[in-house]
């Protein structure tokens, strides 16, 4: 297993400058690079375990990676490189919970928050702490093993992961909250939410949206991986919720869509104006993104488990190309 | 039906009365005793209290789903601007959104109808609130037969299903004592909290000086025939029967029971260890998940070998009518618990209704129907 990316040790060796200046700023080489980062671990876990949620790393890695590279403004992770066990819920009587939020850093006024919904993109963001520096490599050894907190569809207590959030539709409510408690407090940090798109067919995100507009929510900021993939197939066939864009800009947020791969879009989409309102960055993606082998399966990506030997086999040849490059 | 035509009436309703007065309790003459009762009478003791509950507390906001005058925070509205978000009818998306502000420092208080919050957002409220042990108090209103909202209103099983959720605390308040004390005892518990609150027209029961307190009941009367325990509002009439019962010689132990989690009160296991004839419990709810559930835990947990009679809504939704009509018919009121002791200690009594029976002086008779909306 390679170590951690030139970017993570960068990362660690600037972070006073980064708090200074409020952001840090990779050069898109460096973002491109975490981004294979991100696939390449995610792909060797699922061969590893005989499967995996690797389509979702490879539609939302240019996402991740611009997100703990370029759009966050956090403080070093807290976290211990290697995580504990699972300590037990929360709860009056476990003084022993450990909230996963530590991988992100402090909490702290001027610093940003981030909070992910759709929990099986865990495997994803354990990639994304990897390249940034904030997790161990060897963390991934523990991924989804019993007893772990490095689980598979991660709970509040998982790396990364501040509220439990996999329950859909619950995650940016929390979210809204946490921020307009935050703009009570007169915090200039924000608060980032990552969401995938199927999950807009749940009811309850548009009940956030209509809140955060009415309460002029306008310290949060969600990214959201526009794969048009859900468990059933694609999103069009399954259930089609037309344009994201046109709901959310009619629900009183600010929307702006890009090609979710394209990292220079997405800089020039994160300086998009919304005074009063949350902004979306809808982010275009390709389910198979990086890993041409998957188009196969395609429509049915949700969860890669491999059918034969033959087939690991050839994804194991992908994942021999992705180190070499 | 639960917005604009009920606040008109109650907006009718409060402007034409004094919101503290004292109101006379008719009883017949069959019942002297209780004839010359001067029980007191208080409206909207929740608005006051939690208005002076929050001033020195700041962390306190209040987030409610478009139910403000109807669950008794329009007060606090107007007083503390700021403090108050109106999340219209957005209830799912408001339990996940207490939730946020509980884990920045805030104490949210969220207010609507009982059933909007955990049948409509019990996955909410789970993920949300319980999960992470948050302090967020759900103020839960119309509970049980309180409403004549009819089944889409009337919160009969949520007890059954809260009190299996880690985590969370629940109360429950019975008279105007109850409701100033509740938010106090909320206050102690670090983790969410459920509140089972009344409204509108309600008895001082219990004396002001004597607050709720958390995982212990009230301790109205000690007896040796029947442990009877009893919550919310079938408290009121468990006492007017109680009081006919002993004059008739039934000695009985009467528990008023606020704190349904944790459920472990002693008090509860001795009253029932000691009783001859066995437990009856009445509750404002189903007989299935709500006080006779926990009682019927508890008294098998400690081996108490007498029998458990759970009055209560038999295991049926209801329909809408009034607490009075309602409580007649489901069994809840005073007279269903003379019957039931009857048949416990296998004796007639000589009680009917006249003996039972109270008017209870009202301006406007109409009143409970629509306060209950």
């Amino acid at each position: 297993m390679q170590s951690g990316s030139g970017l993570g040790v960068r990362a660690d060796a600037n972070i006073e400058t980064s708090c200074t200046l409020g952001v840090l700023m990779a050069s898109f080489d460096e973002v491109r690079q975490a981004a294979a980062g991100i696939r390449r671990r995610v792909l060797e876990q699922t061969i590893r375990a005989n499967g995996g949620y690797l389509s979702q790393a490879c539609s939302s890695a240019e996402l991740l990676a611009m997100l703990y590279t370029h759009y966050m403004r956090l403080g070093p992770s807290l976290g211990a490189p290697i995580p504990p066990p699972f300590q037990g819920a929360p709860s009056a009587r476990n003084p022993h919970h450990v909230n996963g939020g530590v991988y992100n850093g402090a909490q702290a006024p001027d610093l940003d928050r981030f909070i992910l919904s759709p929990t099986h993109y865990a495997m994803a963001l354990y990639a994304a702490l990897i390249e940034a520096g904030r997790m161990s490599p060897e963390a991934l050894a523990m991924f989804n093993a019993d007893g772990s907190s490095v689980e598979m569809i991660g709970g509040e207590h998982s790396p990364g992961l501040e509220v439990t959030g996999g329950s859909f539709g619950q995650a940016i409510s929390q979210a809204a909250g946490v921020a307009l408690a935050r703009k009570l407090r007169g915090d200039t940090g924000r608060v980032w939410v990552f969401m995938s798109d199927g999950e807009f067919q749940e009811g309850q995100v548009w009940e956030a949206v209509t809140v955060m507009a009415h309460h002029q929510i306008d310290n949060l900021r969600v990214v959201v991986d526009v794969n048009n993939q859900q468990v059933d197939g694609r999103m069009d066939q399954v259930m089609n919720i037309g344009s994201l864009r046109a709901k959310l800009e009619a629900f009183g947020a600010s929307a702006v869509e890009v090609d979710g791969h394209d990292l220079e879009a997405l800089a020039e989409a994160g300086e998009t104006p919304h005074i009063g309102r949350p902004l979306f960055i809808l982010g275009r993606t390709i389910p198979y993104r990086g890993i041409d082998l998957l188009h196969e399966r395609y429509p049915h990506l949700h969860y890669i488990r491999f059918k034969s030997d033959a087939e690991r086999e050839r994804y194991q040849e992908q994942l021999r190309v992705m180190r070499d490059e | 039906m639960r917005t604009s035509f009920g606040l008109l009436f109650r907006t009718t309703h409060y402007a034409l009365r004094t919101t503290h007065h004292l109101i006379t309790h008719h009883y017949t003459q069959h019942n002297a005793a209780y004839r010359d009762t001067m029980l007191e009478m208080l409206t909207r003791v929740h608005a006051r209290n939690l208005v002076e509950f929050a001033r020195t507390r700041p962390e306190v906001v209040v987030l409610s789903g478009d139910l403000t005058s109807s669950c008794e925070v329009d007060t606090f509205r107007d007083t503390y601007p700021e403090r108050f978000f109106s999340m219209g009818l957005t209830e799912q998306n408001m339990m996940s959104f207490a939730g946020g502000m509980a884990r920045e420092g805030y104490t949210p208080y969220v207010h609507t109808f009982a059933v909007f919050m955990y049948r409509r957002a019990l996955d909410q409220i789970e993920m949300s609130i319980a999960y992470p042990n948050l302090r967020v108090r759900m103020v839960g209103f119309l509970p049980g037969v309180t409403t004549p909202g009819g089944a889409t209103h009337q919160a009969i099983d949520d007890l059954g299903v809260l009190r299996a959720l880690p985590n969370l605390t629940i109360l429950e308040t019975g008279d105007a004592t109850d409701v100033e004390s509740v938010l106090g005892v909320a206050q102690a518990v670090e983790g969410p909290v459920y509140i089972r609150l009344i409204r509108g027209e309600i008895p001082r029961l219990f004396a002001a000086h004597e607050p709720m307190q958390l995982g212990r009941a009230r301790v109205l009367s000690r007896g040796t025939d029947i442990a009877l325990l009893s919550t919310g509002i079938c408290t009121e009439e468990a006492m007017r029967a109680t009081h006919v019962l002993r004059e008739r010689g039934v000695s009985l132990t009467h528990l008023h029971v606020t704190t349904l989690k944790p459920f472990a009160d002693p008090a509860v296991i001795e009253a029932a260890a000691n009783a001859r004839y066995g437990v009856i419990t009445m509750e404002n709810h189903t007989i299935m998940g709500g006080l006779g559930t926990a009682v019927a835990e508890l008294m098998a947990e400690h081996g108490v070998g007498v029998k458990l009679h759970r009055i209560g809504i038999p295991d049926t939704y209801i329909h809408g009518a009034s607490r009075q009509y309602l409580m007649r018919e489901y069994g809840l009121d005073a007279l269903a618990l003379v019957r039931r002791v009857e048949a416990v200690i296998g004796q007639t009594l000589d009680i009917d209704e006249d003996d039972l029976a109270a008017v209870r002086l009202n301006t406007f008779a109409s009143d409970q129907q629509q306060e209950a909306l």
